[in-house]
């Protein structure tokens, strides 16, 4: 069996416009003024069936999109694209099919579409529970507006998510425990809690290096920000179960433990990256970042800019690397399947020593403390 | 071969800076000698790093041919020595084989440190001294004032030096009818027996050791059995020349005339600098006095970053050495940093100069361990030992005291900063010997420990000073102080390459201040890290690094992986670049930055 079963398959879609681009952001997102949906739908199209023969005889666990702002699809892109989906794998009973969404007034008009195209999960950026904060990071709705957005999600979708940003210029301690426990009270059963990081590239990123980003929370408060978030959410049933996300037991997100167990998945759309297995050889997948020259790509064929095999090592690399990030931690014959080579024995026992890892059923896991400071512990389990 | 009356062998001193290269390729390019389109700056100093730092490291030679206006046609071989103190030997032993030096000052700047060290080497060989203003060109120039100080402080007539611009070219046949004129010719019998200085030698890929001479008295000629009187090895002479300055071959050397030979000889170890070289048969027995070896005076391991590069280290070093016989090299083994060489130096720029070889010459990273000075320790059994390590140190209880190696310093500086100077020569433990002024330059005579001067002394002087200060000093022998040995432990262990000697009564300030400095240079750890000073079993200063506690991707999804990966790699690699001491990572430039001291 090859491994990527033991995480599963899913579909990556990426919509590459934005209506702003936020400072923070270094995703592969664009503004344009124009966009021709049924263009974007059949391209989207064309590269489903160009990718459909090799992977034939799949399930299908989970269909994502992400973005850029993928609430500025219309719904009959989206039904496009999941009918396309279906006719080519067999859907999972539970298949999750996620969409990324801006908690503005005018997408909360598409969420019904949404869900009658097959979309059963909701993750919504709201990032801030604070108005001023929310201009600073230069998001374009208000926390009214984002709060009205969430209702009517909660309406449409069983499932719903959002994220908030933290660490951000001027927080303190006290004012994030504030705001993420007033969070909880909104929350369903999901939330993703990220450290503002400062991204080269980005208008941060600049403002930074010029020293102009100020306020920010030095290093030692947002570790003690990042160990509040943990004891607070798991006050709240809300455990992490990543670095970064929180849920009730269940409650994960099916498509992105894909990625952290290291299944395979297709990812179709500009910039989209992808790891398929074929023939028992994994490839590491990249189309084209810039939507036009995608465009044009397709027309010529394939909108794939890249397509490189991965040594098991790498592979290995790769598991060690994403699994590491969940609460339940590494299979380690797994691990040593794919590596050919044992855990570096001593320094395993030393993390052990430090409290930085757990090791139980054949499983390495990081524990809280150890998260804070996984790449850390990555560089240490890693084999030279 | 030349007549004697029209030969004329000069060299030229002067302070770093003060145009020394470039009135050289002046005088090259004014007479000739080398077509304008085959001139390139600094002509002389044909190794990378001498053109790169604008110094001299190995004594050149150029033969210039010049028709001078009295009509006559003179031969003018110029050696041109090294500006800086570690190179000071190259100086003297150049000046023996000439008759008169230009003294080329700065006319913006006035007498400096190495000015007067080098202008004392011309005396000491009893030159005739023609002093040059250089740099008359720039607006700051004062030629009076200058040529006062120069009287003032070297004591020499300069009223009638010549003011040049080596920039522009004014003055340069001036000089050129001086060297002419004022300097004297060479004198030698071309019948009495061979009798030639071997003044300096280095290692060529294709013709084995070129060995540059100066003939005193007889003819040398190719096909020659020469013999070296030192040893009474015999060699057979297969090639004799001149530099233009590239290498030309002629039939023969007379007396007074400055050339190389190359005899099949292997190694620059078999030549001993200040030799007289004679014929086989019928040669002179009377030896020329003959100049002492270099004795290196700074030590410290140089030991590959990547362990596995040993082998080609040892090969870089052998084959540095084939061409420096100043350098001295053993193996050494550290606990810390495995297997490596224990180097000595002329100086710190000289070890500066080896290092930066071996990694661009040889693409070898190096570790560079604490530079020491060479102590005597003397043990309760009545032996001395030299101590070239501190991990080397033997145990107190069968010491009976230490010496170490003073030097005798001499700094020239502006009044204003003169404060500074003498705080910082205070604080490293100098005796102030003199202090004299020079119009509005002070000149600050002291007695300094060497170990106190190796590492940062001119560093923090420069700074202390804007860069106005010069410096230059002598050894001046060695003397009993209360010195310890101070050991540095990092979580714990014993870091034997961070061990350093140090006077008692510094002993807390310089453990207080590595600590600290080691505390910013290794990075933070999963653990907290104490990092101490110790003497003996005594800890005299202490720091703690604190645990790192942030150090992960908030947001890693599909799109990431890629990335992430090569960002790990990388940190990876960067770790391997650090050296493992227990569990916890130095980076390698912890090893010297942990001992400049910024106050």
């Amino acid at each position: 069996m090859d491994d990527w079963h033991n995480g599963g398959f899913g579909l990556y879609v990426h919509w590459p416009f934005c209506q702003a681009k936020c400072p923070y952001c270094d995703f592969n997102s664009h503004v344009s003024a124009k966009i021709d949906q049924e263009i974007w739908a059949k391209a989207y199209l064309a590269e489903l069936e160009r990718n459909a023969p090799a992977l034939d005889g799949r399930v299908l666990n989970s269909i994502f999109f992400g973005g850029g702002t993928p609430s500025l699809m219309h719904p009959d892109t989206v039904t496009t694209v999941i009918e396309a989906a279906a006719k080519i794998w067999p859907f999972a009973n539970d298949i999750e099919i996620s969409l990324e969404a801006n908690p503005g007034s005018v997408e909360a008009g598409r969420f019904a579409g949404y869900r009658d195209a097959g979309v059963n999960r909701i993750s919504m950026g709201i990032q801030a529970l604070n108005d001023e904060d929310l201009r600073r990071l230069g998001r374009i709705h208000s926390v009214a507006e984002a709060r009205a957005a969430f209702d009517i999600a909660r309406n449409c979708f069983d499932r719903v998510s959002f994220d908030l940003i933290y660490a951000r210029q001027g927080q303190d301690l006290r004012h994030w425990q504030a705001e993420l426990t007033e969070a909880l009270s909104m929350a369903i059963d999901h939330l993703s809690l990220y450290q503002l990081t400062i991204e080269e590239g980005t208008a941060f990123g600049d403002r930074y290096a010029r020293g102009k980003l100020r306020d920010l929370p030095t290093d030692d408060t947002a570790a003690d920000m990042y160990q509040a978030t943990q004891d607070i959410c798991d006050a709240h049933g809300m455990p992490a179960y990543e670095v970064s996300n929180h849920a009730r037991e269940g409650a994960e997100s099916r498509h992105n433990l894909i990625y952290w167990r290291y299944g395979d998945y297709l990812g179709i759309g500009p910039g989209a990256h992808g790891r398929v297995t074929l023939a028992g050889r994994k490839y590491a997948t990249e189309t084209h970042k810039a939507p036009g020259k995608w465009l044009d790509q397709i027309r010529k064929g394939s909108g794939e800019s890249l397509r490189e095999e991965l040594t098991f090592v790498d592979q290995s690399i790769e598991y060690m690397m994403m699994s590491m990030r969940l609460s339940e931690g590494m299979d380690i014959p797994r691990y040593q399947q794919l590596s050919g080579s044992e855990l570096p024995a001593e320094r395993v026992q030393d993390l052990v020593n430090l409290g930085m890892v757990t090791i139980s059923d054949q499983r390495i896991r990081a524990t809280a403390q150890g998260r804070s400071v996984l790449n850390a512990v990555l560089r240490e389990l890693l084999v030279d | 071969m030349t007549d004697l009356a029209k030969i004329r062998n000069f060299s030229i001193v002067a302070h770093i800076d003060h145009g020394k290269s470039t009135l050289a390729d002046r005088l090259i390019q004014e007479t000739g000698t080398v077509e304008d389109r085959d001139m390139k700056a600094q002509l002389l100093d044909s190794m990378d790093i001498e053109r790169e730092r604008g110094i001299t490291i190995k004594a050149n030679t150029v033969r210039i041919e010049y028709n001078a206006e009295d009509g006559e046609h003179y031969v003018l071989n110029l050696i041109d020595t090294p500006g800086h103190v570690d190179f000071a030997y190259e100086v003297s032993r150049s000046m023996r084989a000439v008759e008169g030096s230009l003294l080329v000052v700065d006319s913006t700047q006035g007498v400096e440190a190495q000015t007067l060290a080098n202008v004392y080497h011309a005396i000491e060989a009893d030159h005739e001294i023609v002093p040059v203003l250089n740099k008359i060109d720039l607006p700051a120039s004062d030629c009076d004032r200058v040529a006062e100080q120069i009287e003032d402080v070297i004591g020499i007539d300069a009223t009638e030096a010549i003011q040049v611009s080596a920039k522009t070219g004014q003055g340069i046949r001036e000089t050129l009818e001086s060297i002419v004129h004022k300097l004297p010719a060479p004198t030698g019998d071309r019948d009495a027996p061979l009798k030639a200085m071997l003044v300096d030698s280095w290692y060529d890929a294709y013709l084995g050791v070129i060995v540059l001479v100066r003939i005193m008295d007889g003819v040398l000629k190719k096909g020659d059995k020469v013999k070296m009187l030192s040893n009474g090895s015999v060699h057979h002479v297969d090639r004799i020349g001149v530099f233009r300055p590239e290498m030309t071959v002629i039939d023969e050397l007379g007396p007074g005339e400055i050339g190389f030979l190359t005899a099949s000889i292997k190694q620059v170890r078999d030549t001993r600098v200040g030799d007289t070289i004679t014929h086989e048969k019928k040669g002179t027995e009377d030896a020329l006095p003959g100049f002492k070896p270099a004795q290196p005076v700074v030590f410290c391991g140089l030991f590959p970053v990547d362990s596995a590069e040993f082998e080609d280290l040892r090969d870089a070093i052998d084959k540095l050495a084939l061409n420096d016989a100043s350098f001295s090299y053993e193996m050494e083994t550290s606990a810390a940093l495995g297997f490596g060489f224990r180097c000595g130096f002329l100086g710190l720029l000289h070890l500066e100069v080896i290092r930066d070889r071996i990694e661009r010459e040889y693409d070898i990273e190096l570790i560079t361990t604490a530079p020491s000075v060479v102590y005597h320790v003397y043990m309760k059994d009545g032996t001395m030992i030299d101590l070239h390590n501190p991990a080397d140190m033997p145990d107190l209880s069968v010491v009976d005291h230490l010496e170490e190696p003073r030097i005798k310093a001499t700094i020239l500086v502006p009044d204003e900063y003169l404060g500074d100077v003498l705080k910082l020569c205070q604080e490293r433990r100098g005796v102030q010997m003199d202090l004299t002024y020079a119009g509005s330059r002070a000149m600050a005579v002291y007695d300094l420990p060497l170990n106190e001067v190796v590492f940062d002394f001119y560093d923090r002087l420069k700074s202390v000073t804007k860069g106005y200060a010069s410096f230059d000093y002598q050894m001046t022998g060695y003397q009993t102080d209360n010195l310890v040995k101070m050991s540095v432990l990092v979580n714990d262990e014993p870091v034997d390459a961070l061990s350093m000697m140090v006077h008692r009564d510094r002993a807390e300030q310089r453990g207080r201040a590595m600590c600290e400095k080691l505390k910013e240079l290794i990075p933070r750890h999963m653990f907290k890290i104490p990092i101490q000073a110790a003497i003996g079993g005594k800890v005299i200063a202490r720091e703690t690094l604190s645990a790192m506690r942030k150090d992960v991707t908030a947001k890693c999804y599909g799109g990431d992986a890629t990335r992430k990966k090569k960002l790990l790699e990388k940190q990876k690699k960067g770790k391997k670049k650090m050296r493992q001491f227990g569990k916890v990572d130095i980076p390698q430039e912890a090893f010297i930055s942990a001992l400049k001291m910024d106050s």
